[in-house]
């Protein structure tokens, strides 16, 4: 017997929803194979972290405050693999929006009315993650520079900054020595929802479904899709390819900056250690499971959010590291990289021809 | 013509190489078939053909890329398996490529031992550099060991191809259309080096589609048509008319039906039009010619003598350095792809599934990659699906593209049907002037007799069209007149019932 790899006559619709799918279980067994060599019982550990996800209205409303940057982010990162433009930095991205908006909450408030003290915050976050995302889309188109390396260094660039400043001058002077900035005034709070789930949850939704439109109905979406694709013969068909990676930039740092401005406004309201646990990573992963389609993001976001927060509870439950969360996470990129090959090619056995086969069978015997 | 063994004469010097009855074929294409190669030591032997004529297949199969699918090699009378270039290095075979194989961050002598059998942990670079520096003043090679490869110049580069085989003991050089990238300087140079190698016993086969180089160059000549060999001949006793006559031969022709040669105004005109690659040398090299509405302008050519150069500057994906590009008296000299295809420019271009599909992209998408900015395809920004579809649909039964779906992913088609897809866009937005790159290349022969008809029927219907193509059939069947093309200069500006030697004379450069 022999197994090789058929190409297909067309792209397998069922390989590409099965792959993500099946590469979530593959990732679930190679976990479970980690946790039981460490004498864990990894049937406890899943249950367990289903339980701390999704087992409650309060544990759910958690992970939906997990999924809420995730989306935007995950977002932010398929408008530009949408072009085959590796924005890495979704993280830097979100800071940046973090950044953005709490200059406006603390320093606007004194001479905005109140009314728009929100509003203008999300819009300045919006705008400071995409000059961090436009920043390497112009040096790319420009002078060529690769968007991978621009775009991770960009990540360390905004987050020593922030670091930088709400420990130096952002810190609160009645702070008592707290690393911090002092609260937002409250007109520059994201109103919550349920728990500490806040209203950009409505944001994510509501770009998402904007940008699904846009991918799959637009004339805009019918170019990101040529360039993506074939960049050269993009090129001949008199699609201008460099404003075309500008603006989708622009767009994808701006969903990111929303999730940062998001998440400062809407769960600490005040500029401080841990604005982002790692989401604009987490979003690669997320953007490449649901294959750029921004309706897949919500739900494979929150489903990645669930790791996160039943990891938590795992570790508070169990004692097993939190981090038990994340590498699961990781593990299904693997597979999925592997996987993605079942929706061009697929397994054929075949048989060796028996004139071979024959002699060795004589030969056991 | 026969090839058979008469021509051997007793005097000769011992034969080193022999290829016999090899046979090589890929799906729809037989490259070689049953070809018979002979290879004398000290001597010259030139591999002459078209593209496509099976040289390049040949000497790949000499190396170890290709496995033949019959026929044997004898080396020195015995018999030999290549399997790899390894194996054929070993043999004292090396090959400098089209595409030269070296390392551009690493020096002259990292590359000549790069890869090489029996290598210390830490090479004596010294003694590499030494014996380098002997065997480029030997040979005239000029080439100095410590420099990186990014900062040779294309000729340096080759030098250092044949100075890595040199080094490794190769007795058989083979070059693959080695002078198409040189000045006349350094081919001068080449051939001096070849020269010195042979008056040592060393023996060299090329590649090349260039008259004067075959007469200049080798002591034997074998032409190679459509993968069989054609004719052997002493370089002695033949002439560049006889070579071209071989070399193109004659074919059955379609018949394509064509109204009467009726041209109207003038559609395109190019006015002393110069190009610069980033060397600085001329691309295309003082361009002045106009098509007519109702005509077709093909264009002869060698590959790679300024033809896609051409029609990349009408197109809008270059830029020319000087001169002027006119489009019914407007002058459109610069303007970006979209201004041509806005003032009717249609592409068919010359690498189709690199520049002309989205492969991961379905049938109706791709064929309203032009239509999709214009209603009725699209109404406020956005695309309405079901014109889309009505229009794939009237496209597919027009042009009888064969395809399972119109949702099925271009990719999947054949390259006929690729192909036939590509023409059903650009023809269906063209304006007033189509130009066609190799629109028939690598195409089975139910549908290059399709792509010609609708270039035909464009031609008829009163529009201009500029086709560039390597195959003189086609050129003669459908042009109405006909530009050869050499070293970017238009060489010749004929009508397309001049004999195919003549033609062929040009191509090759003499005039």
């Amino acid at each position: 017997m022999r197994i090789h790899f058929e190409k297909r006559k067309t792209y397998s619709a069922k390989a590409s929803v099965l792959t993500p799918v099946i590469s979530f279980l593959v990732s679930l067994i190679l976990t479970a194979v980690m946790l039981a060599a460490v004498k864990i019982n990894p049937a406890e550990v899943y249950a367990a972290m289903f339980r701390g996800a999704f087992g409650t209205w309060r544990d759910f409303s958690e992970t939906l405050v997990k999924a809420i940057p995730l989306i935007l982010t995950s977002l932010g990162v398929a408008t530009a693999f949408k072009l085959k433009f590796w924005n890495i930095g979704a993280e830097g991205q979100l800071v940046l929006g973090g950044i953005g908006a709490s200059w406006v909450a603390l320093f606007a408030s004194a001479w905005l009315p109140p009314a728009i003290l929100l509003p203008a915050a999300i819009i300045v976050g919006a705008v400071a993650g995409s000059v961090w995302a436009g920043v390497p889309a112009l040096l790319k188109v420009k002078l060529g520079v690769d968007e991978t390396l621009t775009t991770l260094m960009l990540n360390y660039v905004a987050i020593i900054a922030y670091d930088g400043i709400y420990t130096g001058p952002w810190r609160d002077p009645d702070g008592f020595g707290f690393p911090g900035s002092a609260m937002f005034p409250e007109a520059a709070w994201l109103p919550r929802l349920t728990g500490r789930t806040h209203a950009g949850l409505i944001f994510a939704l509501i770009i998402a479904a904007v940008l699904w439109f846009a991918f799959y109905k637009t004339k805009w979406g019918f170019e990101l899709q040529m360039i993506g694709n074939n960049k050269k013969a993009a090129r001949v068909l008199g699609v201008n390819i460099g404003r075309n990676i500008i603006i989708a930039l622009l767009i994808s740092g701006a969903i990111s900056g929303i999730a940062g401005a998001c998440e400062v406004t809407g769960i600490a309201r005040r500029l401080q250690q841990g604005l982002s646990l790692g989401y604009g990573y987490t979003a690669i992963i997320i953007a490449w499971m649901s294959r750029l389609n921004p309706a897949v993001c919500i739900p494979v976001s929150i489903i990645m959010a669930g790791l996160l927060v039943g990891g938590d509870s795992v570790q508070i439950m169990m004692g097993v590291p939190s981090a038990m969360g994340q590498v699961m996470q990781g593990m299904i990129l693997f597979p999925m990289l592997a996987g993605s090959i079942f929706s061009e090619y697929r397994l054929r056995l075949s048989r060796d021809s028996a004139a071979t086969a024959a002699p060795t069978e004589g030969g056991l015997a | 013509m026969k090839a058979d063994d008469s021509h051997i004469d007793k005097n000769s010097p011992p034969m080193i190489l022999e290829m016999r009855g090899i046979t090589k074929s890929f799906p729809g294409v037989t490259a070689n078939d049953n070809v018979n190669l002979e290879l004398f030591k000290g001597e010259v032997l030139a591999l002459l053909g078209e593209n496509g004529a099976g040289k390049s297949s040949l000497m790949n199969v000499l190396v170890g890329l290709y496995r033949p699918d019959a026929g044997d090699i004898y080396v020195n009378g015995k018999k030999v398996h290549i399997h790899s270039p390894k194996d054929s290095m070993e043999l004292g075979i090396g090959m400098v490529h089209q595409n030269f194989k070296l390392v551009d961050t690493m020096t002259v002598a990292e590359n000549v031992i790069l890869g090489e059998q029996e290598q210390r942990f830490a090479p004596k670079m010294k003694e590499v550099s030494t014996r380098i520096r002997e065997i480029s003043d030997h040979y005239g090679l000029n080439v100095a060991p410590d420099c990186y490869i990014s900062e040779l110049s294309v000729g340096e580069r080759q030098r250092v191809e044949i100075l890595k085989l040199i080094y490794r003991g190769a007795e058989i050089l083979i070059l693959d259309e080695p002078t198409a990238v040189l000045t006349p300087q350094e081919s001068q140079d080449l051939y001096k080096t070849i020269r010195q190698m042979t008056s040592e016993g060393k023996s060299a086969i090329f590649i090349t589609h260039k008259m004067d180089e075959v007469i200049r160059f080798s002591d034997w000549v074998r032409v190679l048509k459509k993968g069989k060999l054609a004719a052997v001949k002493r370089t002695a006793d033949t002439t560049p008319t006889e070579l071209a006559r071989l070399m193109v031969g004659r074919e059955v022709l379609f018949n394509i039906e064509k109204d009467e040669f009726k041209p109207g105004d003038t559609i395109l005109q190019l006015k002393n039009v110069e190009l610069k690659g980033s060397d600085g040398i001329k691309l295309l090299d003082n361009l002045n010619f106009e098509i007519r509405s109702g005509e077709i302008l093909g264009i002869a050519g060698v590959a790679g003598n300024g033809q896609v150069e051409l029609t990349e500057i009408i197109t809008g994906l270059r830029t020319i350095d000087s001169g002027s590009i006119l489009l019914n008296e407007r002058d459109r000299t610069n303007k970006s792809p979209i201004e041509m295809i806005k003032s009717g420019v249609s592409h068919i271009p010359s690498d189709r599934v690199a520049m002309g599909i989205v492969g991961d992209m379905s049938v109706a998408n791709n064929l309203a990659m032009k239509g999709y900015r214009e209603k009725p395809i699209i109404r406020g920004g956005i695309l309405r699906r079901a014109r889309i579809l009505d229009l794939a649909k009237r496209m597919i039964s027009v042009f009888k593209i064969s395809t399972p779906s119109t949702n099925t992913h271009v990719k999947f088609l054949s390259g006929g049907n690729i192909q036939k897809t590509i023409l059903a866009r650009e023809i269906d937005a063209c304006g007033d002037l189509l130009v066609a790159a190799y629109p028939s290349r690598g195409l089975d022969v139910g549908a290059t007799e399709a792509v010609r008809t609708e270039i035909v029927k464009q031609r008829d219907a009163g529009r201009a069209v500029l086709l560039v193509s390597e195959d003189l059939d086609e050129l003669v069947s459908i042009s109405d007149r006909i530009a050869v093309m050499f070293e970017g200069k238009i060489i010749g500006l004929v009508d397309s019932n001049t004999e195919h030697e003549k033609i062929g004379l040009m191509m090759a450069g003499i005039k």
